[in-house]
């Protein structure tokens, strides 16, 4: 994935987005992508899985991800087609479930507060560049250290640790 | 030793208990906030998730987990299987603990998976304990550094012992004064809790002290570190004093390491709070840092109350739940709920005839476990319905329905509300 630009339309909410409106418990006995998509957010924004359009890119304010551990949170975002999340600031385990199984997260602030709901934005997660196409701005992500990154370079925790063990 | 002056400057530098507990568990001197470590933890602790955690560890191709013994399975969070898919799952779980000879596996007899752990010497001070469940921040009630992961980095550490970890910063929290008759340590943690708000603790370790943590026993500090998750922290530390001690007697034989923080250790934020006028606290639906007085919830209306959870499913608190209940009568409109913790405060509990007393005022009593706190079963709201929990979660949906309201509080509170059919004005 490293060097990818990423290039989708902005699902944008506030703050507090928790994982049991990411995907309820009720869906939770689930864990292949196929099966959490079509539930996903679906407590707070009903409609969003039909909007939803691969490459679609979410735009959150602070501590998004907070509550239960489920790692079929980033699953469901992942499956529903979006490539990438961005907030202004993200509850640790699921900042840690997203770089494990692969899904894109940055975290900036000023973005958020220049990004609107629908706009196009344009993103390269590898440089942490972040780019409105709807209206002027530009902005830069701070970026994960390099060990972290490596773990999403390789795709992600399993393929990372395989890789290790096979050596 | 000290050859030159830069190495007995780093040699004096004060640490918080965070950074001790992960520069043993990284085989390093020395950590410091803000770095990245590979820590090899004591413990790993997973529930019904492990069936997750199980096809990961296949994918990776390990043949073995790392250590059997360090493992720790209780199964708790849809107990017994309320689906055809739970059940599949929770038999994967048996048999590979069979062939991986994890000894330490707790079927659906057990309890919750946080009790479990703390009951059974599973911890221990100044360990580094790992759990794929957000509460695992709970152990720090034993002065240990303990928090949650997800499925995938526990299949990561089955197959290596080891993970990447960010060395947290320490928030001091000191609490000062007696807690008033009738206000409890979970109305303490919803205070704090909407004092220092949801993400006021975001990837910080928490370390608790004061006079009033001092005089709280175990049970309580249990309710503390686990509510610390809900303030985003990593950990939550009470650390080790002679009430750790008494609580570890007889749970463990082996000896430990005890960290403590040294003196002007630095700390990213202090908080100092005198609880002495503290009155009961209810968070608010859906944010559980939607925190108020109990006055400002009073008269209104529940169709159903839990008592239990890892949060308050403990002997004192249902202690304090049959003291309010005892030749009273619950509301005919009201479903009251108890579960609790484990078998062991099961059993204690009907010895102690606190299981007459709830049957006799009319409550419907669960197995140990998970049971409605989830969401999963056992208790799920219809719209328009509201419950009073003793629970950690006030999430939107958490409990079922999205049109459903959870309130939170202590077993105080909600015993009484059980019985009037609204949240009560306790006299204190």
């Amino acid at each position: 994935m490293a060097g990818d630009t990423l290039r989708g339309r902005v699902f944008k909410y506030g703050d507090s987005v928790d994982t049991d409106v990411i995907i309820p418990a009720r869906y939770c006995t689930g864990y292949h992508p196929e099966e959490l998509a079509p539930h996903c957010l679906e407590d707070l924004d009903a409609t969003f899985a039909e909007r939803v359009h691969p490459g679609d890119i979410i735009v959150a304010g602070n501590n998004f991800g907070c509550g239960s551990s489920r790692e079929n949170a980033p699953i469901a975002i992942k499956g529903a087609g979006i490539s990438c999340v961005i907030a202004k600031s993200f509850a640790r385990i699921f900042f840690r479930n997203s770089i494990n199984i692969g899904l894109p997260i940055l975290i900036a602030p000023e973005a958020v507060e220049g990004i609107e709901d629908g706009d196009e934005i344009e993103v390269d997660p590898s440089r942490g560049i972040i780019s409105n196409l709807s209206r002027s701005g530009s902005w830069r992500a701070a970026l994960l250290p390099p060990e972290v990154q490596e773990i999403i370079e390789v795709g992600g925790l399993v393929e990372y640790v395989r890789t290790r063990l096979s050596r | 030793m000290f050859d030159h002056l830069h190495t007995i400057k780093i040699e004096n530098m004060p640490f918080t208990i965070a950074e001790k507990i992960l520069a043993a568990k990284s085989g390093l001197k020395e950590v410091h906030a803000g770095e990245l470590v590979t820590a090899r933890p004591d413990k790993v602790m997973s529930h019904d998730n492990a069936g997750l955690v199980i096809r990961h560890f296949r994918t990776i191709g390990a043949a073995r987990v790392f250590d059997p013994k360090r493992i720790i399975i209780p199964l708790d969070h849809r107990a017994p299987a309320e689906s055809e898919r739970t059940a599949t799952a929770h038999k994967s779980i048996r048999e590979f603990v069979a062939e991986q000879n994890i000894e330490n596996f707790y079927d659906i007899r057990e309890g919750i998976c946080h009790q479990v752990m703390v009951e059974n010497g599973h911890v221990r001070p100044g360990e580094l304990i790992l759990g794929t469940d957000s509460h695992t921040t709970s152990y720090g009630c034993l002065a240990a550094a303990s928090t949650g992961i997800g499925a995938t980095e526990m299949a990561a550490v089955w197959a290596t012992g080891e993970l990447w970890l960010r060395v947290p910063e320490t928030i001091r929290i000191e609490v000062n004064g007696v807690l008033r008759p009738n206000v409890t340590p979970k109305d303490l943690a919803l205070f704090l809790l909407g004092e220092l708000t949801a993400r006021g603790a975001d990837y910080k370790s928490v370390e608790y002290y004061g006079a009033t943590i001092d005089s709280m026993p175990v049970s309580g500090r249990f309710t503390l570190c686990n509510m610390s998750m809900e303030m985003g922290a990593k950990f939550g530390i009470v650390p080790y004093d002679r009430e750790t001690a008494r609580y570890l007697e007889g749970r463990i034989d082996d000896e430990y390491t005890v960290f403590s923080t040294d003196p002007h250790a630095e700390y990213t934020a202090r908080r100092v709070f005198d609880v002495s006028d503290l009155t009961p606290q209810i968070a608010k639906p859906h944010r559980v840092d939607n925190v108020v007085p109990l006055a400002e919830a009073a008269g209104i209306k529940v169709d159903q109350v839990v008592i239990g959870s890892c949060t308050n499913g403990r002997i004192d608190d249902l202690r304090a739940a049959a003291g309010i209940l005892r030749d009273r009568k619950v509301s005919t409109k009201v479903r009251l709920l108890i579960v609790p913790g484990s078998r062991s405060i099961y059993l204690q509990a009907i010895r102690e005839g606190l299981m007459e007393t709830f049957i006799e005022a009319g409550a419907v009593i669960l197995n140990p476990g998970c049971g409605p706190c989830l969401g999963a079963h056992q208790g799920i709201l219809a719209p328009g319905e509201r419950c009073l929990a003793t629970t950690n979660r006030n999430f939107k949906g958490r409990m079922g329905s999205t049109e459903a309201e959870v309130y939170l509080s202590s077993p105080v509170v909600a015993a009484e509300a059980a019985i009037i059919g609204e949240i009560p004005e306790l006299a204190s």
